[in-house]
């Protein structure tokens, strides 16, 4: 009743958010919303932009990279010089080389993987000036591709895709910094700790326990971490720590922000090109997806633990709660982690590596699928047209047509970037985990042993790749290994995708329109929308598939033996 | 390419600045003056009401089974196949016994934050005999205690109800007061 409930209140926000969310953000994109416009030209006029002038694909993806680049650097300085900086009452010394490239590299690139425990290595100062900041950023910039490659499809023989520094400010300006604003104090309010005092020291009069608690601006980084599907937690614990997560409401509202943006990209995506039902056959098809994982997930959860049943429980009347809160219960826990998988924002407010095998694995497929279901901020989106073309390029073959695309003609060249696109993923994924399974330091690494402790470098890889940053958190990944094959895997994930979609953008801008006639293959019907799916099942489950067997097919079908 | 790497390092610095302090520094000092309580951690004099302690011998509820420490949350992350989860359960069980309690699954098991704050309803039940024997107190007494401290679904509806293990034993230290005064 209570599960129904809340996903019936989830849909209905997710409905407003996609209707009028997805307006302000048509309305900010397209240079309409101004009510900081004092301090936006301040910055243009900082960076020396002039906010009319557009870029080709060429310079706004070179500036995109050259400033991704900076931000590493910027990120990697800090937390390396933590120890010497202001803002670190625990006097915790500077983050070790091969973790700090690690963490720069999955903060810029919306991963948040994190190979660290943020109450034991990280200053306030490195929570908020290097990695909240990144949380903002990479957020904005993964929007600002995906409504750039939007143009490419709304625009005629145009040569230009927008610009770059224009996208970024106003993103974080007028979309990520006001929401964050408020709902910290929503979050607040429900008890998410928000101070500079320190950690807390506790002596309970009753029995005489101590406690030193960790704490430090926990909200300001939590309500971004979440709307900039970004995912990386103040706390080791992340969502499931009582400081960043107090109660039923902040857990709802945390999936109400991580999936807010994503289905409301489709709302400006249909707007922009002219039809509203293009993106209403894009949010049909990430819903369908999203609907599916969501109540195998939750069902899976209300299953019982195989070891705590043989370990002398013989009613779990709560479903799985090994590695859940007791506030949220076995539901909400699943449609978190759910929620956090599908969007590429990997926060978690229970353990993902105690979940149910099925329970599990539903995490780790909504990730293979290449997180377009919704997929995260822009990333999903973009990622998600790539599959289209290759699913009009499909229905062109079927039928022996030239396919089209929103008007477009789609050809060699459009197929094989979508399909460079569609790819980079699962082939970084799969070498990546090949090489780890096979070597010393990569198999040393795992907690579980047996089936599960596959599935933990599975997990590992197929995060990174996806930008994910949720972790079957097993493994152990502070080694210079890990983290270094896991900063390419995110690097890879990020910009072979980022650069496709950006010189789509560009090839696709530069086209006329084709007039729609009779022979018009139709991207606005269900027809489509069942070939989209076709092609995203089929791309997932070829690569994916034997890898999923050795890891939780064989873990479930292990008929109650333990490793 | 000279001009984007100027506009790179100009706009990460206005960023620092407007994200990375007056963003978290205004949403601090503004949330310490709204919030104060809930900001700085929900202290009460015997501890934080929303971190879990540890609690020992039969006198007091128990919480679940996590390690309580403050400084490094996190769960166990042991998968529902593995021998070392089906050992720490045995060893839980055989604990709860012990003390002449028939433990539910939440007691026995660590949450996600290694933290929770909080037991189930039906874990707390459990616990009734032998907090009411080592107290002095009548079992019906401990029960009443239990059910007057059960929080209900936040708006009816969203997560799971629960009983705060801090708020329980507090009630109870001011029941055995009475009852003995």
């Amino acid at each position: 009743m209570g599960t129904a409930l809340t996903l019936i209140v989830l849909f209905v926000a997710l409905a407003l958010c996609w209707r009028y969310l997805g307006a302000y953000m048509l309305a900010i994109y397209d240079g309409r919303v101004r009510w900081l416009r004092g301090p936006e030209r301040l910055i243009y006029r900082a960076l020396g932009v002039d906010s009319e002038a557009e870029q080709s694909w060429q310079r706004y993806t070179m500036s995109l990279i050259i400033f991704s680049a900076v931000a590493i650097l910027v990120t990697y300085a800090l937390i390396r010089l933590q120890g010497h900086l202001p803002l670190n009452p625990e006097h915790l010394s500077g983050v070790s080389p091969a973790l700090s490239f690690n963490t720069a590299v999955s903060f810029v690139t919306n991963t948040n993987w994190q190979n660290y425990s943020g109450e034991t290595t990280m200053s306030y100062l490195s929570q908020m000036g290097s990695l909240t900041v990144q949380m903002f950023v990479s957020a904005s910039v993964g929007i600002a591709v995906a409504v750039a490659l939007i143009r490419g499809f709304a625009r005629k023989e145009s040569s230009t895709i927008g610009n770059f520094w224009v996208d970024l400010v106003r993103g974080v300006l007028y979309l990520l910094l006001p929401i964050s604003f408020v709902m910290t104090f929503v979050f607040v309010g429900q008890g998410a700790i928000q101070t500079f005092a320190g950690p807390a020291h506790i002596k309970n009069a009753l029995d005489g326990f101590t406690q030193v608690i960790a704490r430090g601006p926990v909200a300001s980084m939590e309500v971004i971490k979440q709307l900039g599907t970004n995912g990386g937690g103040f706390f080791n614990a992340n969502g499931a720590d009582p400081f960043e997560n107090p109660t039923g409401l902040t857990n709802l509202l945390s999936v109400i922000l991580i999936l807010s943006i994503p289905f409301s990209l489709t709302y400006v995506f249909g707007k922009m090109v002219g039809n509203i039902r293009q993106g209403v056959a894009v949010v049909a098809t990430m819903l369908l997806f999203f609907c599916i994982w969501t109540a195998v997930g939750i069902g899976a959860e209300h299953g019982a633990n195989t070891a705590v049943h043989l370990g002398g429980i013989a009613h779990q009347v709560a479903g799985n709660m090994n590695g859940k809160e007791t506030r949220f219960g076995s539901s909400s826990s699943a449609l978190y982690n759910i929620a956090s998988t599908q969007t590429s924002t990997g926060s978690v407010d229970a353990s993902n590596d105690s979940f149910t095998p099925i329970g599990g694995m539903m995490l780790l497929t909504g990730m293979m699928l290449g997180e377009v279901t919704p997929g995260g901020v822009g990333s999903g989106l973009y990622t998600i047209l790539l599959f289209a073309i290759v699913a009009v390029f499909l229905g062109g073959l079927m039928v022996g047509r030239t396919p089209e695309y929103l008007g477009k003609k789609i050809q060699a060249r459009e197929v094989k970037i979508a399909a460079l696109g569609v790819l980079v993923m699962p082939i970084t994924v799969l070498v990546l985990t090949g090489i780890a399974t096979v070597v010393q330091s990569g198999t040393s690494a795992t907690l579980n042993s047996g089936p599960h402790g596959f599935t933990e470098i599975l997990y590992a890889f197929t995060s990174q790749a996806n930008n994910n940053g949720s972790a079957f958190a097993g493994l152990s990944g502070n080694t210079p290994f890990y983290n270094i094959l896991g900063a390419v895997a995110m690097l890879i994930g990020r910009f072979g995708v980022i650069v496709p979609a950006l010189a789509l953008a560009g090839t696709l801008g530069k086209k006329g329109l084709v007039p729609e006639s009779l022979g018009t293959f139709r991207t606005d019907t269900p027809l489509f929308i069942g070939l989209l799916v076709g092609v995203i099942v089929i791309v997932g489950g070829l690569t994916f598939f034997p890898a999923i067997s050795l890891g939780p097919l064989a873990e479930q079908l292990s008929h109650g033996r333990l490793f | 390419m000279l001009v984007q790497l100027r506009r790179s390092i100009i706009v990460s610095a206005i960023f620092f600045v407007l994200l990375g302090l007056v963003y978290p520094l205004v949403t601090t000092g503004l949330a310490q003056v709204v919030f104060p309580h809930q900001a700085n951690g929900s202290l009460t004099s015997n501890g934080s009401t929303l971190i879990g302690q540890r609690w020992s011998g039969r006198r007091w509820f128990h919480g679940r089974a996590d390690a309580f420490n403050a400084m490094a949350s996190g769960a166990s992350n042991l998968g529902p196949n593995s021998k070392a989860l089906e050992e720490f359960v045995a060893k839980e069980v055989r604990y709860y016994h012990h003390l002449g309690v028939n433990p539910t699954a939440s007691l026995v098991t660590g949450s996600g934050s290694g933290l929770d704050p909080d037991v189930s309803v039906a874990g707390a039940y459990a616990q009734v005999g032998m907090v009411a024997k080592a107290n002095g107190l009548s079992s019906s007494a401990v029960s009443r205690l239990v059910a007057s401290q059960i929080v209900g679904q936040q708006f009816g509806f969203l997560g799971s109800q629960y009983i705060n293990v801090l708020s329980l034993n507090e009630a109870l230290a001011t029941l055995v007061r009475h009852t003995k005064g």
